[in-house]
C-alpha cells in the first residue's frame, strides 16, 4: 500500500546510472531524505494544530497542578503535591468518582443491554424498521444543551410532563422532585442519558450485526439451536468486538460528562449530581483556583489514560487484527 | 438454500418446535407471522413512544400560551397559539445564533478535513521513519476527553487574545476533530490501488498533484462522511463556546438555548417553542445526511 517509496527509488537509480558506488549511496540517501521531508511536510499543519491546542494544554495542566495559582500571570507559588492530597480528601471530588462509577455501572447493566436488545429486534426484516431506527437515533444528534433544557422542563416538579402523566394514570406517588431531589437526581439523569445515547450504541450494534454472516446463524438453526442459543452462542461472540468498543466509549463518556449536568443541575442539589468536569469548571472558572482545577484535569487525564491503556492491553488486544470490519458501512 | 431448508425442516420442527413454538420452523401463514411478531411490535412501539413523546410535547407546548400550558399541560392546544414560534422567528437574535452556528460549523469542517486529508494521505501512502509513532500520537487523542484540556486551553486562548473570537472555537474544535478524521480518511486512502499512483507518477504527477487531482476526487464519499461528522459535532458543542464567548455576539445555538431558558424561565411555553426551533436544523440535517452520519460514527468508533 505504501507505494511511493519503491517506484521513486527505482526511477532514481534508472535515470542517473551510477558513476561510482559512493555517489550512488549518497544520491539514494538524498532521495530518501527528500521523501521523508515530503511525507512529513504533509503532516505539518495537522501536527501544529494538534500540538498547540491538544498536547500543549494537557502538558500545561500537568505543570500548573503543582502551584497555588489564580490563573493570572505565570504560576509561581509552587506547593508540590498539595493540590492532589487536598483533592483526594475533598468529599465532593470523591463523590464525583463514585458518581462516575455509578453511571458506568448503570450503563453497563442497563443501557447497553437495552441497546443490544433493540438492535437485535431491528436487525430483522419488518415493517417500519427504518422509522424506528431513525427515531431511536434522533436524540443523539441533538445538542446536550437542548436535551438538558428540554428534560429540566419535563421533569419540573409538579407542572412538568413527567409528574402530570403520572398523575393522569393515578401514580402521583411515583412522581417527585426529580432533579431537585438529592436521592433521585442521579437516577433521573441516567434516564435522560439513556434517552439520548442508547440509539448511538444501538447503531453500533446494528453495524456489528450486519457483519455477522447469515450462514452461521442458519447453520445453528439447522443444528436445532433455539433463538436464545443462536444469540448466545453465535451472534454474541461475533459481536464481542463491537460491544467492547461500545463499553469503552460509554466509560470515556461518563468520565467527561459535563454539558447535560451543567445545563440541568449545575451539579446540584448540594453536589449530588456533580461530575469531575463540573467540579473542575467550578474551581477553574467560578472560584479562580486554577491550580486546584488543573489538578482535577490531571486526575481525569490519568484516569482516562490508565483506563485506555489497560483496556487496550487486556480487552481490545484480541480485536487488533481483522475484527473491526464494520468500516464497510461508512466509507464506500 | 431452499433444499437445505427443506431437508432440515423436519428435525428442526421436532427438536425446537416443542420447546418454543415461535421459532422460524413453524407454518408461515400471514396470521401466525403477525401474531409471532406482535410482542416485538409492542416493545418497539412503546420505546418509540418514549422517544417521541418528549419531542412532541415540546412542539405542542410551543403552540400554547404559558397560561394555557399550566391549565392544560398534556392535551392538544386549544386554541392553537402561533405567536411563540412567530415571535422567535421574527427576532434577529435567533437568526444570529443560527448564522454563528452555521459559520463556525462550516469553518471547522473545512479546516479539519483539509488538514486531516493531508496528514491521512501521508500516513496512507508514504513509508517514512516515525510514521507509527506519529500515528499512535494522533490515535491517543481519541481517548482523551475534551474536558481534560478545557481549562489550560482557555488560558492559552486568553493569552492568544482569541476569546470572543470565532477562531477561539474553530481552531480547538478542528484540533480535537483531527484524530477521528485522520483515522477514517487514512483507512479510505489505503484502499485506493497503488497502480493509480504509479500511473499518475509516470504522467508527471508529483505527490501533491496525485493527492489533489486523483485521490481527493476519488475520496468524495469519505470526505462527505467526515465533513458531516465535523459539522454535527461543532453544531452541538456547548463546553467550548461557553468558555470562549463571554459576549453574546458570537453565541451559538446551544449557548443561546441555555441563556434563553434563564431569561424567560417564567414563560415556559416560549422556551418550548425556542427549543423546538433550535432542534429543527440538527434534525433536518440528520434526515438529509443520515447515511454519512451513522456510517461515519460507526466507522470512527470501530476503527478507533
Amino acid at each position: 500500500m505504501t507505494s511511493t517509496f519503491p517506484p521513486v527509488e527505482k526511477t532514481g537509480t534508472r535515470t542517473d546510472p551510477p558513476p561510482s558506488p559512493r555517489s550512488a549511496v549518497r544520491g539514494r540517501r538524498r532521495q530518501r531524505t527528500r521523501n521523508w521531508l515530503t511525507a512529513v511536510g504533509f503532516q505539518v499543519p495537522a501536527l501544529l494544530l494538534f500540538a498547540a491546542l491538544v498536547l500543549l494544554p494537557i502538558l500545561f495542566a500537568g505543570y500548573a497542578a503543582f502551584f497555588r495559582w489564580g490563573g493570572f500571570g505565570m504560576p509561581s507559588d509552587y506547593i508540590g503535591g498539595e493540590n492532589f492530597t487536598r483533592l483526594f480528601k475533598d468529599p465532593v471530588f470523591l463523590g464525583d468518582l463514585w458518581r462516575c462509577f455509578l453511571l458506568v455501572a448503570l450503563s453497563l447493566a442497563l443501557q447497553l443491554p437495552f441497546a443490544l436488545a433493540l438492535a437485535v429486534m431491528l436487525n430483522q426484516r419488518m415493517r417500519g424498521r427504518a422509522v424506528y431506527r431513525m427515531l431511536f437515533f434522533a436524540p443523539y444528534v441533538l445538542s446536550e444543551a437542548i436535551t438538558g433544557v428540554l428534560f429540566a422542563m419535563i421533569f419540573a416538579p409538579g407542572d412538568g410532563l413527567a409528574d402530570q402523566l403520572l398523575g393522569k394514570v393515578g401514580l402521583e406517588g411515583l412522581g417527585g422532585e426529580w432533579f431537585a431531589d438529592p436521592d433521585m437526581v442521579m437516577a433521573t439523569l441516567f434516564l435522560v442519558m439513556t434517552w439520548k445515547y442508547f440509539g448511538f450504541h444501538m447503531m453500533l450494534y446494528l453495524a456489528g450485526l450486519q457483519a455477522v454472516p447469515k450462514e452461521l446463524t442458519e447453520a445453528a438453526l439447522i443444528d436445532g439451536a433455539g433463538p436464545w442459543q443462536r444469540f448466545r452462542n453465535v451472534t454474541l461472540p461475533l459481536l464481542a468486538p463491537t460491544i467492547r468498543i461500545s463499553v469503552f466509549l460509554s466509560v470515556i463518556g461518563a468520565i467527561q460528562l459535563f454539558d447535560l449536568v451543567w445545563v440541568i443541575t449545575q451539579g446540584g442539589p448540594d453536589h449530588h449530581s456533580e461530575t469531575m468536569a463540573v467540579t473542575m469548571f467550578q474551581y477553574g472558572f467560578k472560584r479562580y483556583q486554577v491550580g486546584y482545577a488543573s489538578a482535577i484535569s490531571v486526575v481525569m487525564f490519568g484516569i482516562s489514560l490508565v483506563f485506555a491503556l489497560a483496556y487496550q492491553r487486556f480487552v481490545l488486544r484480541r480485536d487488533l487484527e481483522g475484527a473491526t470490519t464494520t468500516m464497510r458501512g461508512g466509507v464506500k | 438454500m431452499t433444499l437445505a431448508e427443506k431437508s432440515a425442516k423436519r428435525p428442526t420442527d421436532k427438536s425446537v418446535g416443542k420447546r418454543s413454538p415461535d421459532t422460524r420452523g413453524g407454518p408461515r401463514s400471514p396470521r401466525s407471522r403477525f401474531l409471532r411478531s406482535l410482542p416485538l411490535h409492542v416493545v418497539l412501539i412503546v420505546v418509540g413512544a418514549v422517544m417521541a413523546v418528549p419531542l412532541l410535547y415540546a412542539v405542542l407546548s410551543g403552540f400554547k400560551s404559558t397560561d394555557q400550558l399550566s391549565r392544560n399541560p398534556v392535551g392538544l392546544p386549544d386554541p392553537w397559539v402561533g405567536s411563540n414560534y412567530s415571535g422567535i422567528l421574527a427576532s434577529t437574535d435567533f437568526w444570529r445564533l443560527v448564522g454563528n452556528s452555521t459559520f463556525i460549523a462550516i469553518a471547522t469542517a473545512l479546516l479539519v478535513v483539509a488538514v486531516s486529508a493531508l496528514a491521512a494521505f501521508s500516513f496512507a501512502r508514504f513509508a517514512f521513519r516515525g510514521r507509527e509513532v506519529l500515528f499512535t500520537l494522533f490515535t491517543m487523542g481519541l481517548m482523551f476527553p475534551f474536558a481534560v484540556a478545557a481549562l489550560p486551553l482557555f488560558l492559552l486562548l486568553r493569552a492568544m487574545g482569541l476569546l470572543d473570537n470565532p477562531l477561539g472555537v474553530i481552531l480547538p474544535q478542528a484540533a480535537f476533530g483531527l484524530p477521528m478524521t485522520i483515522i477514517i480518511l487514512r483507512g479510505f486512502f489505503r484502499q485506493i490501488p497503488g497502480e493509480l499512483e504509479e500511473a499518475a507518477t509516470l504522467d508527471g504527477c508529483g505527490p501533491f498533484g496525485f493527492f489533489w487531482r486523483v485521490l481527493l476526487p476519488m475520496a468524495r464519499p469519505a470526505l462527505g462522511t467526515v465533513s458531516v461528522l465535523a459539522v454535527v459535532t461543532s453544531w452541538n458543542n456547548f463546553f467550548l463556546p461557553l468558555l470562549v464567548f463571554t459576549e453574546s455576539t458570537w453565541w451559538t445555538i446551544p449557548i443561546g438555548v441555555q441563556q434563553f431558558q434563564g431569561q424567560y424561565s417564567a414563560d415556559t411555553a416560549r422556551v418550548f417553542a425556542y427549543l423546538v426551533l433550535a432542534m429543527v436544523p440538527a434534525l433536518a440535517f440528520y434526515s438529509v445526511a443520515e447515511r454519512q452520519l451513522v456510517g461515519g460514527l460507526t466507522a470512527g468508533a470501530t476503527k478507533g
